[in-house]
Parts: C-alpha cells; sequence; structure tokens
C-alpha cells in the first residue's frame, strides 16, 4: 500500500485550500434546487395546471431539447425538476472536474507536486486525494440536495433520487477529468477537455432526447447527463441508473490509475513536440504573442459557436412544425418574442450565443492575471511594452473574437435556415439577431477588465458574475424576482431578435457602460503594482 | 546626474510589511555593481521598482537619467533584464521566446545570438515547458547578453547554472564591462561578486548597510591577529579597535579593524614579539558579518557601533 501513502494527509491539504469555494458551490446548488421548488408550486399550485405544461413542453422538441422532457405531468417534482435536472447535473459536473484537475494535474503542473512527492508520498495518493474529496463532496451534494428538496415540500424518495442523480453526474464527469488530466501536461488544457466532453455529452442528450420515436433516441443513453435524467426523479425513481453510473464512473478510475502508473512526474501521455528555433518574423510584438497564445483556444471556441449556429438553424427550421397544441404555440411565445414560434425560439437561443461569447471572453482576460502570477509578465513589461499595450491584447481578444463568433454564429444560423426554409432573406435576419447581443457580451468582459485592473484576484469573480447574470435570465422569472434585479444582467436589455421592433438606445448604453469599464479597468492596471 | 541608477531614500509597503525602508543605491556608468543582502532583504522588490514593475511609496529613484515609473517604455528600450526566477511560455520554444524578448526590446544582433546559444551550449528548439532550471536561466541570459543594452539588470543569473556554465557567463560580463556597459548584479555568490563587481552595495531588511568598493569594505572587517609576546600585554586589550582580547600563556589573540591594524601592530612590537600569524579579512566575513546581524541584534556580539560588531561569530564558522 506504500503507493498510497500520505493519502489522508493530502486529502486534509485539499479540504483546508478548498474550506470556501466547496460550502460556496454546494449551499449555492442547493438553495437553488430548494428556492425553484417553492416557486414551481407558486407557479403550478394544481395537477392541471402542471400536466399543461408537461404537455407543452414536451410536445416542443427545441424545449426538450435544451432541457429534457417531463416524465411525470402530474408530479410536482417531476414538472419542477424540468431545468432542474439539467441545470444541477452541470453544476455538479463543473465542480468535479475543476475539484479533479486542481488536484491532480494543476498541482504537478505548478511543481508543489514535487515537493509533496519528494516526502512520503505514495505514486498514487495525489489522485486518490483528489478524488476522495471529489467523491466526498459529491455524496454532501447529494444529501444535502435531498434534504433540501424535502424540505421544500417534495417526497423523501424523488428527493434522494434527484440529489444521487446529481452526484452521480458529478462523481462520472470527476472520473472523466482524471483520465483526462493524466494526457495532458497542463492544467487549463485539461479543463479545457473535460469542459469539452461535458458539451459534447450535453449535445448527445439533446439530440437523443428532441428525437421522434422513429428516431435515435438511445441518444441519451451514451451521455451520463442523460443517465441523470433517467434516474427519473418524482417519476418512477429508477435507482438501477445509479449502477450504470457507478460502473462507469468506476472503469474511468481505473483507466486513470493505469495512467498514473505509466507515466512521469509533470509528463502528459501525449508527447512534446520540438518547437522552431527561431521566431517567425510575426511573432514581434505584445499583441502577436497574444495571438500566439490564445490562437488555439479561439480556434476551439470558434469551432463550438459554427457547431452551435448549425444546430439553431437545424432545429430553427423544424420548430414550427413541431409544436404540437395551440397552448404549446402560446406557451414558447409568451417564452420570449412576439412574433413567430421559431423567431421566439432563436431569440432565446441567441440570448446563450451572447453568454457564451461573454464565457469566452471572461476566459480571454483570465490569462492576463495566469501570465501576470505566473511571473512571464515581468520579463515582457521590462522590455519596451507599455502596460496599456500588453493588456490591450487579451482585451482585443475578447472582445473581437466575441463579436466575430457571434456573427459566426449568426450567419451559419442563418445560412442553414435560409437553405432548408427556402427563404434567403434569413441570412440577414440571423447575422442581425446575433449582432445585437455583442454589446452585452462586452460589458461582462469590462466588468472582468476592471475586476483585473483593481485586484487582480477579483478576476476569476468574472465567471461568478456570469453565472448570476446567467441564473437571473434563467430563474429570475420563476423566482418571481423584482424587476430591478432583473435589470442587473446586461443580457436583460438585449433586444430579442428576430421579430421584434427593437430600438438601439439600450445597445448604445451597454456600449458606452463596456468601453467605461474597459477603460477603468486599464487605467486602474497601468497605476497598480505588478503582483508576483 | 549621470550616475547609471541613482536611488535615495526608497521605501516600498505591502501591506503591513516594509519591504524597503530607505534604500540607497548608487551605480556608475560603466561599472559592474554588485548587489547584496539575505534573503527578503528587498533586492528584487528595488528591482522591480527600478523596472516600473512596482510603484515606490517614498524616495527617489532614477535609472539612466529617466523616472522608471513614467519613463518606463522609453527606458527599458536601453536595458535588458534577467529575473531571478525564469517562467517560460510552456508552448514557445526557447529560440522563440530568445528572439521575441529581443524584438520587443528594439532588436537583438543575430550573429551574437548564434554565439551565446553555442557558448551556452543551449537547445533553442524545445519547448518552454521541456526545459530544466538552469536551462530557463540561459534562454533569459542569452536574451539579454545578446541585447545591445547599455544597462543589464541581472537578479541572481546564475542561481541553476553549473560551474562550467557560471564561467562562461563571467567571461561575458566581463566583455560587457570592457565594452562599457553598466551591469547590476544581484547575487549571493561570493566568488561571483569578488570576481566581477567593481563596487558592491549590502543591503539588510530594506535599509543600505554598506557600499563601496571591496577594498573599501575590506577594510571595514577585522584581521585576526595571534602573538607569542616576549613581556606582558599591557594596555594592548584597551587600544581602540582591539576585539575579544585573550592571554594565555604569553601568547594574545584578538580581532582587530583593519583600519586601526597600524596602532596594534606597532604597540606589539613595542612589547616585543617572538612569532605572529595575522588572517586577513575575508569577503565571507564581512557578508556573515551583515547576514547574521540579527544575532548581534540579540546581544551575542560585539560593542555595538562598532563596524565589526558580529565578527566574532563570523570568524568562528
Amino acid at each position: 500500500m506504500t503507493a498510497l501513502a500520505g493519502t489522508g494527509a493530502l486529502t486534509r491539504l485539499a479540504l483546508r485550500r478548498d474550506r470556501i469555494m466547496l460550502p460556496v458551490w454546494i449551499y449555492l446548488i442547493v438553495i437553488m434546487a430548494a428556492s425553484t421548488v417553492s416557486s414551481t408550486k407558486g407557479l403550478y399550485p394544481d395537477v392541471a395546471s402542471r400536466a399543461q405544461l408537461a404537455s407543452n413542453t414536451n410536445s416542443t422538441p427545441a424545449l426538450v431539447a435544451l432541457y429534457g422532457r417531463v416524465y411525470d405531468p402530474t408530479s410536482l417534482g417531476a414538472v419542477s425538476m424540468l431545468k432542474l435536472n439539467v441545470l444541477g447535473a452541470i453544476a455538479a459536473a463543473a465542480l468535479s472536474i475543476v475539484l479533479v484537475v486542481r488536484h491532480t494535474r494543476a498541482d504537478e503542473e505548478s511543481g508543489r507536486q514535487e515537493l509533496v512527492g519528494a516526502t512520503a508520498v505514495g505514486r498514487r495518493a495525489p489522485l486518490t486525494s483528489a478524488l476522495t474529496v471529489m467523491l466526498s463532496t459529491n455524496l454532501t451534494l447529494a444529501v444535502l440536495c435531498a434534504l433540501g428538496l424535502t424540505i421544500a415540500g417534495l417526497p423523501v424518495a424523488g428527493s434522494a433520487a434527484a440529489g444521487l442523480a446529481w452526484g452521480g453526474v458529478g462523481v462520472v464527469f470527476g472520473a472523466i477529468a482524471a483520465v483526462v488530466a493524466q494526457l495532458t501536461a497542463h492544467a487549463r488544457t485539461a479543463t479545457g477537455y473535460s469542459f469539452a466532453a461535458l458539451g459534447a455529452f450535453y449535445l448527445i442528450r439533446a439530440l437523443g432526447d428532441a428525437s421522434g420515436s422513429g428516431g435515435p433516441r438511445w441518444l441519451s443513453w451514451l451521455s451520463p447527463i442523460g443517465w441523470g435524467q433517467q434516474f427519473r426523479p418524482y417519476a418512477g425513481n429508477r435507482w438501477w441508473v445509479l449502477l450504470i453510473m457507478v460502473a462507469f464512473a468506476g472503469v474511468t478510475t481505473v483507466v486513470a490509475y493505469s495512467l498514473v502508473s505509466r507515466r512521469d512526474l509533470g509528463a502528459g501521455i501525449l508527447p512534446d513536440r520540438e518547437g522552431p528555433a527561431r521566431a517567425a518574423p510575426g511573432l514581434r510584438g505584445a499583441v502577436s504573442l497574444w495571438w500566439r497564445l490564445q490562437r488555439g483556444s479561439v480556434l476551439g471556441w470558434t469551432i463550438a459557436f459554427v457547431v452551435l449556429g448549425a444546430a439553431l438553424g437545424g432545429i430553427a427550421s423544424n420548430v414550427g412544425n413541431m409544436v404540437g397544441s395551440q397552448q404549446a404555440h402560446d406557451f414558447i411565445t409568451k417564452l420570449g418574442g412576439e412574433k413567430g414560434i421559431t423567431d421566439a425560439f432563436l431569440a432565446t437561443d441567441m440570448v446563450f450565443a451572447s453568454i457564451f461569447a461573454a464565457a469566452f471572453g471572461v476566459q480571454a482576460i483570465g490569462r492576463l492575471r495566469a501570465e501576470e502570477t505566473g511571473q512571464r509578465a515581468e520579463p515582457v513589461l521590462a522590455t519596451a511594452v507599455s502596460r496599456w499595450r500588453w493588456a490591450a491584447g487579451p482585451v482585443l481578444i475578447a472582445l473581437l473574437g466575441g463579436a466575430v463568433m457571434l456573427l459566426l454564429t449568426g450567419l451559419t444560423s442563418g445560412a442553414v435556415y435560409a437553405m432548408q426554409s427556402g427563404d434567403g432573406a434569413q441570412l440577414g435576419r440571423l447575422a442581425g439577431a446575433a449582432l445585437v447581443q455583442i454589446p452585452a457580451a462586452w460589458v461582462v468582459v469590462g466588468v472582468v477588465v476592471l475586476g483585473y485592473g483593481l485586484v487582480p484576484r477579483f478576476t476569476s469573480l468574472g465567471w461568478a458574475v456570469l453565472v448570476v447574470f446567467l441564473l437571473i435570465g434563467e430563474m429570475g422569472p420563476l423566482l418571481r424576482l423584482p424587476q430591478w434585479a432583473m435589470n442587473l444582467s446586461p443580457f436583460a436589455h438585449t433586444p430579442k431578435l428576430p421579430g421584434t421592433t427593437w430600438s438601439a438606445t439600450p445597445l448604445l448604453w451597454m456600449l458606452a457602460i463596456a468601453a467605461a469599464l474597459v477603460g477603468a479597468g486599464l487605467w486602474a492596471f497601468r497605476r497598480r503594482d505588478l503582483t508576483s | 546626474m549621470n550616475e547609471a541608477i541613482s536611488v535615495s531614500g526608497l521605501v516600498k509597503t505591502f501591506g503591513r510589511t516594509r519591504a524597503l525602508d530607505g534604500l540607497d543605491l548608487t551605480v556608475r556608468p560603466g561599472e559592474v555593481h554588485g548587489f547584496l543582502g539575505p534573503n527578503g532583504a528587498g533586492k528584487s522588490t528595488t528591482i522591480r521598482v527600478l523596472l516600473g514593475l512596482l510603484r515606490s511609496d517614498a524616495g527617489i529613484a532614477r535609472l539612466l537619467g529617466g523616472d522608471p515609473w513614467r519613463d518606463a517604455t522609453t527606458l527599458h528600450r536601453r536595458l535588458a533584464y534577467v529575473p531571478g526566477d525564469v517562467t517560460l511560455w510552456p508552448n514557445l520554444s526557447g529560440g522563440e521566446v530568445i528572439d521575441l524578448l529581443g524584438r520587443l526590446r528594439g532588436g537583438l544582433d543575430p550573429r551574437r545570438r548564434d554565439e551565446l546559444l553555442e557558448r551556452f551550449e543551449l537547445d533553442p528548439k524545445k519547448k518552454g515547458r521541456a526545459y530544466s532550471k538552469g536551462n530557463r536561466q540561459k534562454v533569459a541570459l542569452v536574451a539579454a547578453l545578446a541585447s545591445d543594452a547599455e544597462l543589464l539588470i541581472l537578479d541572481e543569473p546564475t542561481s541553476g547554472l553549473d560551474p562550467l556554465m557560471e564561467e562562461v557567463f563571467q567571461e561575458y560580463v566581463r566583455a560587457e564591462r570592457g565594452g562599457g556597459r553598466t551591469v547590476l548584479l544581484s547575487s549571493h555568490i561570493l566568488s561571483e561578486v569578488e570576481a566581477l563587481c567593481d563596487r558592491v552595495t549590502i543591503i539588510r531588511k530594506g535599509r543600505t548597510v554598506e557600499t563601496g568598493t571591496l577594498s573599501e569594505l575590506r577594510h571595514l572587517t577585522r584581521t585576526s591577529i595571534r602573538a607569542e609576546l616576549a613581556g606582558p600585554p599591557d594596555g594592548l586589550e584597551n587600544l581602540p579597535g582591539v576585539h575579544d582580547p585573550e592571554v594565555k600563556d604569553g601568547t594574545f589573540k584578538c580581532e582587530v579593524d583593519t583600519a586601526r591594524l597600524d596602532g596594534v601592530l606597532r604597540r606589539l612590537t613595542e612589547i616585543g614579539v617572538r612569532g605572529l600569524v595575522s588572517q586577513p579579512p575575508t569577503l565571507e566575513e564581512l557578508f556573515l558579518r551583515h547576514y547574521q546581524d540579527d544575532l548581534r541584534e540579540n546581544g551575542q556580539g560585539g560593542s555595538p557601533g562598532s563596524p565589526g560588531g558580529g565578527g566574532a561569530e563570523a570568524g568562528s564558522r
């Protein structure tokens, strides 16, 4: 058992480092679950109203693709789970990925693990302690969520199933992250690949759930997020699904362990290649350095946006035919736009594209902080590169990159929709609908730049801000937040295009606010000490 | 005002910590200036202020005739910097980093670059993540030495280099001095300082405690003397500059401030000397004396105020 020596000490160290992050994250998920239930209870008090919602949702593939189905139209729990199931699963998965990468590859890359590894710590101890922390976190999450849902007034058995479904999805993605962290030499790549897997599994489930009775419905069973939904809390509680999750996580963990014993400390499985002996003529300024550092990530995001656009265009072409009833028609109309169902669907999803573009921006600005704390900023700023110029790179990439990605989403979705519907005008309409999303995303970028300029530690708060804006938009109406609170989110001020009349005023305001935030952030950065 | 670097009364605080507490530093053009002090004394903080990466709270700092904070960009064209802890971009090759840093500074000599790569035996094709600590240090050194900057700021540049490479480094720094460039060299390696530096500044807890040429500083330390006397050692113990006197079986042992050596020797010859052993001061002694000031503050050393307060501990090591 010497390979496991020191696991206990490492686990305690990990828990000590995460003593704030873990409780906050778990608390937020539990609160989100419990408050959703109580507001669902208020909005859909009787069986008839729930059945109405369920049949509307289940007959609208676009909604099914986003959130999944309601499996028991009479049950308050099953109706509450509509959005909650997928959101909770993604939250648990994201938490697990972050935890595992943070305590395996990130520690190894920074050299901390070498320091620890030279003491009486076994070869498998770091992975084991990371998995222990991840597993106990998901267990705690499952128990507390079950408790919270029960207290909110739902049946105990279903609440336990819901908690286990989330915890199970979390454990599965934690195990996936454990494998990915062995493959790549860098924490950032490991996190990126793991989240890409999360996104891919979400899409697979969306395709499976949205297909008709003759279509590839089995696809949902290939996705851990699909398993979470097929657990069917409050709608049959299929406990045996937990076995699939445990089996998958078990096999994946075995793979991770076998990779650990095959590789050197600090190395990935994928080999390092040689680079050029001389820099290309283009690599000559701070901005070109930033482009070199971020082009891979820009390319990855761009591909994701184009795929998203094509998927949106494809679904949009069918939305009109897929809506089952007049009530469903009214329902989806209420969701967003005023004109057509298709437009309403597109307008809703364009907001998501905007949120993704903001996420890209938050990540791009985050690199400023990573370079600064990684002490790679210092040698560059000791040359004839001003602070402005150095910080301008990620800011430009975040702003222009986000804008280009949104435009591409609009163009691809417009092109696909135009081809399928035979209406060429859709290309311009959807490109326009994507372009109006730019200012809101830029405001988020501005907030992060300001945070970075003031206190670099605040940069990672960008993610929290983005999640809060997302929750305000998604859950705000359900939770009956006051209007002023909903107005805090820039995404609330974006015109719901295509299909509605709109004015440029809010867009110009947001552009002005974004410019002011970016300017203030850069000014503050120019005046502060470089941290190291 | 033609000093390359002139700093006086520099103060920098981080929260409650006073990292620099009235530091003075003067580097003349064309000299190699050693910058010494125990860990945490404020060497890197001073360098970061000089590079405009940190903003001083009080005091004056001038670099190449400009203000290091306000004129950072223009001043940086004229200097090259090697950090003490070099981190490279994991996916850029060493050659790319050298070229990039050179271009950001305003150009580098390609012939000199190739020569340096060969002398330092550095493979420029490896990616940043694949270099060892010593090799990362070489990447930064090559980038700095291949530039035509008039001022080199080197923060413990040879940490991680093997003795052979240390030799190459010293050779190049000597050549730099010959070419009229100014070098600020922060270092812990005494042989390196002794071999390269014209003048040194020793700092401790954010203050300058000693500055001058090496021979001036040597003067400030003590020579240890052991004399077999012909007569009784009357009056020797009370001579100015004598520390830790000890008389045993006609042998007199003491430490003498080097500046006061003359008077002590005169008195010794008056008494009559049968045998004499004297040990010249070493730089180590000088540094250790300053590095060990905490011991002195705890009252374990000689009389306060005398320049050689803690020399006894230093000498006995």
